[in-house]
Parts: C-alpha cells; sequence; structure tokens
C-alpha cells in the first residue's frame, strides 16, 4: 500500500469513527496522527523564526529565501484590510494553493473565529497551520472554534492570559499577542505581552484556593493554570504579531520572551522586501547581540508608514474581536 | 563532557533538556551549550543539529560563519547528531527545493535526503520503530513534515526503515534521525550520541 493510499483510507476513517486522535496500521506498525505532540511540535520547529505574511508566489519565495520559517498565504495583507473594510473572509483556496506549490516552508493560513467551515476547507487543502485570527470579520461572536476536531494544528491570538489559556483549552498548539494587525505600531503587542508576563507572574504568588479562583475567572480548567505555574510560561510556543515594522521590534519583542515572531504589512509594504526580510530575520536570530542588530538595522529601506493606535475608533480595533 | 546544540533556530531548548535528562541517565556530569557562534564550536565533545526549518537554519548558519566552522570540525572527527532539519543540513546531496532554495548545506555524510517525503503537516505521524543498534523496545519515532533518506553509500548504513524507504543512518561518529527523539521521554537515542562522544 502506497503511502497516499494508506492516508485517504485514515482519513476515511475518521470521518466514520469521527476520532480526535487517529490510530492506524502501516504494515505491522500503529501509526497515530493529529495528537498533541504533533501540532505543538510543529509550533516548536518555527521557534526563533519569522513568519511571513505574502500574498502570492512570488512574495512566497521571497520570504523563502529570506529564512522565513513558514508564510501567511493571504488575499490581502492586514494593512489593506483595514483599507479596504468590508467583510474579510478565508483567502481563495486557489491563491493559497499557489503559494503552497511554490515554496518548500510550511504554509499557514487564516480563517474566521469560529468559522469551522472556512478551517475545514483549509484542512482539506492542506495548510500547515490555520490561523484563527481577528484580523478577519469574525463569524462567530460567541465561540471559537474546537480545534481539538482538526489534525492540523492552530495559532490563536490573545491579548492576556485568559485569552490564551481558553484557546490552549479549545486546542491550540501556538498563541500569539494580537497587536494591532496592519498598523506598523509595536505599541499593543508590548501591552498584551506585559501583561501577559505579569498575569503569568501573579500566579506563582497564589495558593490553591487561589489558582482556582484564577481558573473559574479565565473560564478553563484548574490543571492548565497549574500547568502554567509549573512551567513559568505558557505551555504552547508563543510568538509575537502585529505592529512589527523593523528589524528593532522584532528584537524587542523577542527580548521580552516570546519564542518568534509574525510579520504581516511589515514586509511587503516596505520600500524594498528582500532587504526588509532579510534584516529582520537576523534580528529575530540575534536579539540579544546589539552589534548585529545594528547591522541588521543601516540602511533599511523604508519601513511601512504605519498608524497610530490612539487615532483608531474603538470599533476599528481588530484585537478586542473573540475574546 | 561538553555538548552543543546548535541554536539558530527550531526546537532547541528540547534537546538541551533532552541531553541533560541523557547524562543524568548515564550519570555523566557535563555541560549542555547554545551554540550561535562561531566561538562557540572550540572544546565541544558532540554538537547536536536540531530540528527547524532547514533552509532557515542553513541561511543562518552561512551568515554566522558557523557553516564552514562546524564542517572543519566534523572533518576533524567531531561527532554529531542530526534530527529532522538536523539530518538535512548534514546530507551531501538534497533534492529540488534544496537546490532551487540553494539552501546552505554541511554536506558531511553520505545521504541523499528528500525533503516533506511523508506529506505536508496533516500527514506528520507517530509510530513505534525498531532502530537497529539501540537496545530494548521500539522507539516512538515523531514525523513532522519529515524528509526521508532516498540513497546512501559510502561509509553511511541505514538504521531503520519505514515504508521501504531510511528514516535513521549512521556514519562514524554521526548519528541522524527523520524524525524527532527530543519530543520524546524516551532518552535512549542521546545516551547512545553521548556514548559516541566519550569516544
Amino acid at each position: 500500500m502506497t503511502f497516499a493510499v494508506f492516508l485517504c483510507k485514515a482519513l476515511l476513517l475518521k470521518r466514520y469513527f469521527n476520532l480526535d486522535i487517529q490510530l492506524m496500521v502501516m504494515g505491522e506498525n500503529k501509526v497515530l496522527v493529529g495528537t498533541e505532540r504533533l501540532k505543538r511540535g510543529f509550533a516548536s520547529m518555527c521557534k526563533g523564526g519569522v513568519i511571513m505574511d505574502v500574498t502570492s508566489a512570488e512574495q512566497a519565495r521571497i520570504a523563502e529565501e529570506a529564512g522565513a520559517v513558514a508564510v501567511m498565504a493571504l488575499q490581502a495583507v492586514p494593512a489593506d484590510i483595514r483599507k479596504a473594510g468590508g467583510v474579510a473572509r478565508m483567502a481563495d483556496p486557489a491563491k493559497i494553493r499557489e503559494i503552497m506549490d511554490a515554496v518548500s516552508i510550511p504554509v499557514m493560513a487564516k480563517c474566521r473565529i469560529g468559522h469551522f467551515a472556512e478551517a475545514q476547507i483549509l484542512e482539506a487543502l492542506g495548510v500547515d497551520m490555520i490561523d484563527e485570527s481577528e484580523v478577519l470579520t469574525p463569524a462567530d461572536q460567541e465561540y471559537h472554534i474546537d480545534k481539538k476536531k482538526f489534525k492540523v494544528p492552530f495559532v490563536c491570538g490573545a491579548r492576556d492570559l485568559g485569552e490564551a489559556l481558553r484557546r490552549i483549552n479549545e486546542g491550540a498548539a501556538m498563541i500569539r499577542t494580537k497587536g494591532e494587525a496592519g498598523t506598523g505600531n509595536i505599541v499593543e503587542a508590548v501591552k498584551h505581552i506585559r501583561l501577559t508576563l505579569r498575569q503569568i507572574d501573579e500566579l506563582k504568588s497564589l495558593d490553591r484556593k487561589g489558582l482556582e479562583v484564577k481558573a473559574s475567572e479565565y473560564g478553563v480548567p484548574v490543571g492548565l493554570v497549574e500547568e502554567v505555574v509549573r512551567l513559568g510560561r505558557l505551555p504552547v510556543v508563543w510568538f509575537c504579531a502585529g505592529g512589527i515594522a523593523t528589524p528593532a521590534d522584532a528584537a524587542l519583542v523577542m527580548q521580552f520572551g516570546v519564542d518568534g515572531v509574525f510579520v504581516g504589512s511589515g514586509i511587503f509594504k516596505s520600500s524594498d522586501p528582500p532587504k526588509m526580510a532579510r534584516a529582520i530575520v537576523e534580528a529575530t536570530r540575534h536579539y540579544d547581540d546589539p552589534s548585529a542588530l545594528l547591522r541588521a538595522s543601516e540602511n533599511l529601506p523604508l519601513p511601512m508608514k504605519g498608524v497610530d493606535v490612539r487615532e483608531l475608533k474603538p470599533e476599528q480595533l481588530l484585537q478586542a474581536r473573540g475574546i | 563532557m561538553k555538548i552543543g546544540v546548535l541554536g539558530l533556530q527550531g526546537a532547541v531548548s528540547e534537546h538541551l533538556s533532552a541531553t541533560k535528562r541523557a547524562m543524568d541517565s548515564l550519570g555523566i556530569r557535563g555541560e549542555v551549550r547554545w551554540v550561535s557562534h562561531r566561538d562557540h564550536i572550540d572544546g565541544l565533545d558532540g554538537l547536536i543539529l536540531p530540528g527547524g526549518e532547514s533552509t532557515t537554519i542553513g541561511r543562518l548558519m552561512a551568515t554566522t560563519g558557523l557553516l564552514q566552522e562546524i564542517k572543519d570540525a566534523v572533518e576533524k572527527g567531531l561527532p554529531i547528531l542530526g534530527t529532522c532539519a538536523g539530518l538535512i543540513l548534514m546530507a551531501k546531496e538534497g533534492d529540488k527545493h534544496v537546490e532551487r532554495t540553494k539552501q546552505p548545506l554541511l554536506r558531511v555524510m553520505d545521504i541523499k535526503i528528500i525533503r516533506n517525503a511523508f506529506g505536508r503537516q496533516r500527514e506528520s505521524f507517530e509510530v513505534d520503530i525498531p532502530i537497529r543498534g539501540l537496545k530494548g523496545k521500539p522507539f516512538r519515532a515523531v514525523f513532522i513534515r519529515a524528509p526521508a533518506i532516498e540513497r546512501l553509500w559510502g561509509g553511511a548504513e541505514s538504521l531503520a526503515e519505514l515504508e521501504g524507504r531510511t528514516v535513521a543512518a549512521k556514519q562514524g561518529r554521526m548519528l541522524a534521525f527523520c524524525f524527532h527523539p527530543e519530543l520524546t521521554e524516551d532518552t535512549r537515542i542521546h545516551e547512545w550520541f553521548l556514548e559516541l562522544c566519550k569516544g
């Protein structure tokens, strides 16, 4: 039996028995797919890296050559989504497939918050990770996607520890900040990182009763809160997203302790995307080496113009979606 | 004993902790060190090349000068253990993706690899497989967008096969695995590597 035939049979089995985790047989061996270890393991492989938003096969190749660990395939970058207004939806699967065919690095794509049908389509397409994203218009104001039902791992945004733990409890394999997307302004992401770190610190001083109160406030099992205390950090890989426009921005958030960065509009809205992409990759790696950061920051192309977040009306804030 | 883990990108901390656990289990006193600069290679008894994105790690190895530094050290006998992306970096021959992206490789092991040989993340899997040279029960192999070894020659010998493909190999004091032992609690592969480093 070829591997492809074996996988088709496995997929049919999953549909039939509606298994969250699949157990199959490969020759003499029992095979597991879609496990938490495989999902979180994929996120671990992205650590220390830069995930770049791209809207075409050509941009995806530029990102790959610059050293991106993955690309996020989009119809439009957040800055343009913000400008265009209207309902922002999942990208055309044909557009995403074009990008998947162009590069050998992982390809991620976004679906709307709560829109599990869009997520099913992205899983059928074979994207490597799904971003259940506030950058698109939410489809459900009450529930996020039950991510444990999928074999493909999910990344979700979170502004604080409670949001992060609710998403992890729903099955997210990776958490990212919800810095105000498409603004080129790092201030909101910094706020989310500081708040999450402070809340993790606060947990450490609580006794069992205090942890139970926190768990109930966050709406998650107490075991998850205890895991955070034991690890001293989020139990999944934690990236910064939203507002990174320069190598220095990437170095700033890496020094706070995130595991890697997403760069949205910051690369392809700059005046020289390949150069900006390479510089941000270098800065993310050498975030604690000021002389390397100096080299990465010199003679840079013009960064995106950006937006002062204080000029946005509350209803224009994407980060308040899906908490 | 001093073991380094190449720390440019990827699952570095997982290897640091697996190596420490393996040292404890063998009763070896030693240090496990994060390697991100060419000065960090000197004095190592062994180096681990972790999983991650091989195009990213390869590029950062080239810009930091670590590529040549590690290649020279390996050619002088430094033992190395590569997992997933780390195995790709060790191969003398890559596939069409490696050629297209002009990905820098160490090119130290007599193997030809194919990237993403088992499919995309959706097709990633875990399976127990026997590994020649490893005592005891089969090893829980965690394959994540994993490569496979298409061909071996010269001094390289296969240690394990799956669906007719080679997924682990050894050549002298080099060990290479298509899967991720660092994502399991089982430290037998790291212990094996430490024994090789003792020489």
